[in-house]
């Protein structure tokens, strides 16, 4: 029991990095129709920011500043050197272009930062653990992480739904044509937008940076799985995002902890010890197959 | 006699003098180099059949690179201690293996191709990726076979009256394959099956009102690329004598994609132009700075943004374009 409410809020924690990656993603992807594969690596320049910024300043508060302004300045220059003229091209186009900004943007954050970065501590207000149940004391810093993940999914519902900015993303997510044609720069919208994907980028490598390796190479491995999260949930749709990564967190935390004690009751351990590695880091391809193959628009569109 | 047939003259002259050339200049480097053009080219060359015709941009064809590349890796292994595999002993005769796994990565192209091909457009590029994710990570996870390091292969493959561990004899074996691939692939284009795989490109709903059925051509399509692309992996894995789970990861597919670009998609004869100017350039680039990518990413953004035919397009002419 114990060990299933502490899996639950790995999962919850996993799914939280995932939303704060998805959300953007997902706009991005629904409003402008650009598969962007470098928003992996503004969770990357985030994560390097803030960690230089800690190291620099010693206050988490301004490893914050680092890494949002930092992420989201490098997205608003990738969004009007590149991403900008991707627009109206097929996606393939889109694919290739934006991988070769991620093998740059490695190459350069690796060149700034240096191979090996620095080591960021968790904050003092976030050390240690806070007992949740009897027997089960739980890290702060990763409860703070879940409660962030909730708080951006309320702030981006209050965005998105209440005011005259989220009416327009939601009317571009619908029709594009028709939001330009009434008069709307979407220009700036788009801009806009993409800002916010990289911003929300920016605050998860700031968030995960003292809780994982900071890397060169870690936004890619996490982008695919972002986007097995917006493909799952259903692609353009923030409420699919945060379905998509509820249902991926979750499957990795329960996989990790149940998948090697069931498959070694069904076969011998050489066997099952390196199936149940590969089927723990293959679940989430496994998954979206799964929904792709029964549902193709996703879990959160309407028939 | 047009550019585009002197173009072509001019390359297969190449890369049919290279052995020569690289004697008379004393740079034996050069046969290795261009080795890996040919096996990258049949690659290239494959994934073209679908990407340039066909509209499936397939993210994961690096899977099945690696599986070729596997299916000559285990046999080998197991023949080499002599355990065997499934009760076969194994063995290292082409004519027998590289048949074998050839048709391995068809049937994994035919599942994998039904499967995705119930999607379209972003998730399909999606799905044969994560297809490609799987088969990444099942190879990491396999530590009887290396895992993450890979699996040395202890000799190459053996056809007979030919001695393939002569470094000369092996690339003109690579080069034989490329262009009896090439001419099969213009074959391939040029028949009906490929006029109603371009019409399907060009306009889907025209085409299924015309009494075309989709998934049938698309499926083919798909399978043969797969086959193709395995052809490339066994061959990858007969010259390096080494293969490892990166043959399969999502960047191997990624530069796979932007060899047909770079080349020219839709043009059987562009990829073969584009593989030789990736690798080229990535060879020249190492050579001068660890960061490479520094260079080569910047230059794979502006071959999408202005480039829009290739490096093939920028000498033939669009009408005799494929």
């Amino acid at each position: 029991m114990l060990m299933f409410v502490e899996q639950a809020l790995n999962g919850l924690q996993y799914s939280a990095l995932l939303f704060l990656l998805s959300a953007g993603l997902t706009l991005v992807f629904g409003i402008m129709n650009v598969i962007n594969l470098t928003h992996g690596s503004f969770y990357m320049v985030g994560a390097f920011c803030a960690a230089a910024a800690a190291a620099a300043s010693g206050s988490f508060v301004v490893a914050i500043v680092a890494a949002v302004a930092g992420a989201g300045a490098y997205g608003l220059v990738v969004e009007r050197l590149v991403v900008r003229h991707l627009y109206r091209r097929d996606h393939l186009d889109q694919v290739l272009a934006t991988l070769g900004l991620v093998l740059f943007t490695n190459e350069l954050v690796t060149l700034v930062f240096g191979r090996s970065p620095p080591f960021m501590d968790i904050p003092p207000a976030l050390t240690g653990s806070v007992q949740l149940l009897p027997g089960l004391s739980y890290p702060l810093m990763r409860l703070a992480f879940i409660a962030s993940g909730v708080a951006v999914a309320i702030g981006l519902w209050v965005l998105i739904a209440r005011t005259r900015v989220g009416m327009l993303v939601r009317a571009g997510a619908d029709d594009r044509e028709m939001v330009d044609a009434l008069g709307v720069d979407v220009r700036r919208l788009y801009m806009l937008v993409f800002a916010l994907g990289a911003v929300l980028c920016g605050f998860a490598g700031v968030m995960s940076a003292p809780l994982l390796a900071v890397q060169i190479g870690m936004g890619e491995r996490i982008l695919i799985t972002a986007f097995v999260v917006i493909v799952i949930g259903g692609v353009g749709s923030v409420r699919g995002a945060l379905i998509g990564s509820l249902v991926i967190g979750m499957a990795d935390a329960f996989g990790r902890a149940y998948i090697p004690s069931l498959l070694s009751q069904m076969m011998p351990p050489q066997l099952s010890d390196p199936l149940g590695s590969s089927l723990i880091s293959a679940s989430a391809y496994i998954l979206m197959a799964l929904v792709l193959l029964f549902r193709p628009l996703g879990l959160a569109a309407r028939a | 006699m047009n550019r585009k047939l002197w173009l072509n003259l001019f390359g297969l002259a190449v890369f049919v003098l290279i052995p020569d050339i690289a004697r008379g200049i004393d740079e034996p480097f050069l046969v290795n180099l261009f080795t890996r053009f040919a096996i990258y080219a049949i690659a290239a060359v494959s994934l073209d059949l679908i990407l340039g015709y066909g509209a499936m941009v397939s993210f994961g064809h690096a899977a099945f690179f690696g599986l070729g590349g596997y299916v000559v890796g285990v046999v080998g292994f197991h023949t080499a201690d002599g355990s065997g595999i499934l009760g076969w002993q194994g063995t290292g005769q082409a004519l027998i293996l590289w048949p074998l796994a050839i048709a391995i990565c068809a049937v994994a192209g035919l599942v994998i191709g039904f499967l995705s091909l119930r999607t379209a457009g972003v998730q399909f590029i999606m799905i044969t990726l994560a297809f490609g994710q799987m088969f990444y990570f099942i190879l990491v996870g396999l530590m009887y076979y290396g895992g993450d390091d890979g699996l040395a292969i202890d000799a190459r493959n053996t056809l007979p009256g030919i001695d393939l561990r002569n470094p000369v004899v092996y690339y003109y074996l690579c080069v034989a394959l490329l262009f009896a691939w090439v001419l099969t692939c213009r074959r391939i284009v040029g028949s009906r099956f490929g006029m109603a795989l371009r019409s399907l490109k060009q306009n889907r709903r025209r085409s299924v009102a015309l009494g075309l059925a989709p998934l049938r051509y698309q499926l083919l399509a798909f399978t043969v690329s797969a086959a193709g692309t395995g052809l490339a992996g066994v061959l990858w894995a007969n010259y390096a004598l080494f293969v490892s789970p990166d043959m399969t990861s999502w960047q191997k597919s990624g530069e796979l994609m932007a060899m047909v670009i770079l080349g020219g998609l839709g043009s059987i004869f562009g990829p073969v132009i584009g593989a030789s100017a990736f690798i080229g350039l990535e060879q020249v680039l190492t050579g001068w700075t660890e960061h490479w990518m520094l260079v080569m990413g910047p230059v794979l953004v502006l071959i999408v943004l202005f480039g829009r035919r290739g490096l093939y397009g920028l000498v033939v002419p669009a009408r005799d374009h494929d």
